[in-house]
C-alpha cells in the first residue's frame, strides 16, 4: 500500500509524511482536540457531507433518522470492513489516522446520544484490525464512550449494513430483508447507526473546522475530500483528492502510463465508462451522463492490450460466490451470468450475449440487498464500453488478451464463514 | 373539489424468505410468474398497472396467494397515493 504526495492539501492525510501510523499524541498535535460539537448534524449537513462507503447517503439525514427512532439507547457502528478487495482506502486511513476515524464516532455518538460505539473491521484484514486495537487502547482514558472492536468475517456482502447489524445482533454476517426503506436498523431493542470509517474520519474534521472550511475543496455538489483506490494496471495506490477530481488526475497520479480502454468505478458492483469519461468530475452531476457514481471510491483501469470482458468474467465469478446464498435470484442467477460470461470469454458460446441480457434482467433488482443489482450494473456497463469486443467474442474470435490471467484481485473467500 | 386519497394494493416477495415453491404463480398467475430457477417475478396485470400492482378485480386473488404461501414470502402492501 503506497500514499503517494495528492495534489490537494492533505485532511484525512495530513502531515503523514509516509509515516506509518499516527499516534495520540502526533494525532493531537496535528489536529488538536475533539470539540465534540452539539450542533454537529447542522454543520454536517451545512457541510454537504455524503456516506464515503458507497451509497453517498447525505450522513446528517442519515444521522437525524436514526436519532429520532424510537429507543433510547443507539449505538454508533463504525463500518470499516471494505469488504471490496479493490479497495484499500479504508484499510490505510486506519493504519494512517485512526484517530481521525474514533474522533468521528464519538463525536457522532455524541450528537445522536448514542452510549455505545462498535467499530468493525473484516477479520482477514489483520493489519487495519492490529491499528485500531492499538488506537483504541491509547485513547481509552479519554474517549466519553469506550470503543469495542469486532471483526466479523471478511465476506463481500459482511459490510452491507443490515448485515453488520445482524452480526451485531448476534446473527450471521448475512444481509436482511427490510420492508421499508429507509428502515431503522437495529440490534436488539437498539436503533443502530452504521457509518463508513472514512465519512466518520470527515465528521471528525468538520466538527473541528466547520462546514466552510470543509466546502472549500471540492466543487458545490461534491464538497470536501475523498479516499480513492486506484489501479493503474498494477498495485493500487490510495490517494486523498478533491471529491470532485477526475479520473484522468488520478490515474496519472498514480502512475498509469497505458492509454486506457476502460475503467471500472465505484467498485465490484460499479459501473465501468470508456476513456470519454476520463475527465469527467467523479461527483453525482459528471458521472450521471455515464451511469456511473463514484462508490467507495474505486478508480480501476483496464488499458488497451487487456480485455475487459475477461476482466469483467472474473469480477462476475468473485461476486457470484460471494452471493449470500439466501435469495434464489442471486444463489442461482449470478452463478449462471458467471458462467455466461466465462464462456463469452472463451468465445465457445455464440448465443451467450442473448442469455446474458435475459438473465441480467433475472437477477436485477430481485434480492433483499443491492448486491445482485451491482452485479447486474457492472456488467451491462462492460457489454457497452466493451461491446466490440463482447460481440468479437460472440462471434467465436475471442481477443489474444483473455488467456491473459485477469488483474482484479478475486480472493477465495469461503473460509471465512459468515459468524 | 376535494383531493381523491386512493389506496395502491401492491404485492412483494421477501426474497429471503422465498424457497420457490411456486404456488403463488399458480394462484395468481396474472400477477406472478416464475424465473427460470422457479422464483417469483411480479408481474404487470395489464397497461395500467406497475409490476406487483393489484387492481381491485385481482384483489382476492392475491390475498389468496398471500395466505398460501409457505413460506409467508409473499406480502401484500397498500400503499396511499393521491
Amino acid at each position: 500500500m503506497t500514499i503517494l504526495a495528492p495534489t490537494t492539501p492533505a485532511r484525512l492525510f495530513l502531515g503523514l509524511h509516509g509515516r506509518p501510523a499516527t499516534s495520540l499524541d502526533d494525532h493531537l498535535a496535528l489536529h488538536g482536540p475533539a470539540p465534540l460539537r452539539a450542533d454537529l448534524l447542522d454543520q454536517l449537513e451545512a457541510a454537504g457531507l455524503t456516506g464515503r462507503g458507497g451509497a453517498a447517503f447525505p450522513t446528517a439525514t442519515k444521522a437525524r433518522f436514526v436519532a429520532k427512532g424510537r429507543g433510547r439507547r443507539r449505538v454508533v457502528a463504525v463500518n470499516a470492513m471494505e469488504g471490496e478487495p479493490a479497495a484499500i482506502k479504508d484499510q490505510t486511513l486506519l493504519a494512517t489516522s485512526p484517530h481521525l476515524v474514533l474522533d468521528g464516532a464519538q463525536a457522532m455518538a455524541a450528537a445522536i446520544r448514542a452510549d455505545r460505539v462498535v467499530i468493525c473491521v473484516a477479520r482477514d484484514h489483520a493489519a487495519a484490525q492490529a491499528h485500531v486495537v492499538a488506537a483504541v487502547a491509547e485513547r481509552a482514558a479519554h474517549d466519553p464512550i469506550a470503543v469495542e472492536v469486532v471483526v466479523p468475517p471478511g465476506r463481500y456482502v459482511a459490510g452491507e449494513e443490515s448485515a453488520l447489524a445482524h452480526f451485531l445482533d448476534g446473527g450471521e454476517a448475512t444481509p436482511t430483508f427490510r420492508k421499508d426503506r429507509p428502515s431503522l436498523l437495529r440490534v436488539g431493542s437498539r436503533p443502530v447507526l452504521v457509518d463508513n470509517a472514512e465519512t466518520l474520519a470527515h465528521v471528525a474534521l468538520i466538527d473541528r473546522h466547520g462546514p466552510a472550511w470543509f466546502r472549500a475543496v471540492g466543487s458545490d455538489e461534491a464538497p470536501g475530500t475523498a479516499l480513492f483506490s486506484v489501479w493503474p494496471w498494477g498495485p493500487p495506490v490510495c490517494l486523498e483528492a478533491p471529491t470532485s477530481a477526475t479520473a484522468r488526475t488520478l490515474l496519472a497520479e498514480a502512475g498509469m502510463s497505458k492509454s486506457v480502454a476502460g475503467v471500472l468505478l465505484g467498485g465490484y458492483g460499479g459501473t465501468w465508462v470508456g476513456p470519454e469519461a476520463l475527465d469527467a468530475p467523479l461527483s453525482p452531476g459528471g458521472l450521471a451522463p455515464f451511469g456511473a457514481q463514484r462508490g467507495a471510491g474505486i478508480v480501476y483501469a483496464v488499458p488497451s492490450d487487456a480485455c475487459g470482458i475477461a476482466e469483467t468474467a472474473a469480477i462476475a465469478g468473485f461476486m457470484s460466490q460471494e452471493s449470500a446464498g439466501q435469495c434464489g435470484p442471486c444463489a442461482f442467477g449470478l452463478p449462471a451470468v458467471a458462467e455466461d460470461l466465462d464462456r463469452l470469454v472463451r468465445g465457445i458460446d455464440h448465443r451467450a450475449l442473448e442469455h446474458l441480457e435475459r438473465r441480467l434482467a433475472s437477477v436485477d433488482g430481485r434480492g433483499a440487498c443491492r448486491h445482485p443489482d451491482g452485479v447486474a450494473r457492472m456488467i451491462r456497463s462492460a457489454l457497452n464500453v466493451f461491446g466490440h469486443d463482447a460481440r468479437r467474442h460472440a462471434a467465436g474470435e475471442p481477443c489474444a488478451h483473455a488467456r491473459r490471467r485477469p488483474l482484479a484481485p478475486t480472493p477465495n473467500l469461503f473460509h471465512e464463514g459468515w459468524r | 373539489m376535494r383531493a381523491a386519497v386512493q389506496l395502491t394494493v401492491r404485492l412483494r416477495v421477501d426474497p429471503i424468505a422465498c424457497d420457490g415453491f411456486g404456488h403463488c404463480a399458480e394462484l395468481a398467475p396474472e400477477l406472478v410468474g416464475l424465473d427460470e430457477w422457479g422464483y417469483p417475478v411480479l408481474l404487470a396485470c395489464d397497461d395500467e398497472h406497475g409490476p406487483g400492482v393489484v387492481p381491485d378485480r385481482l384483489v382476492a386473488v392475491a390475498r389468496s396467494a398471500v395466505a398460501q404461501c409457505p413460506r409467508r414470502a409473499l406480502l401484500m402492501e397498500r400503499e396511499r397515493t393521491n
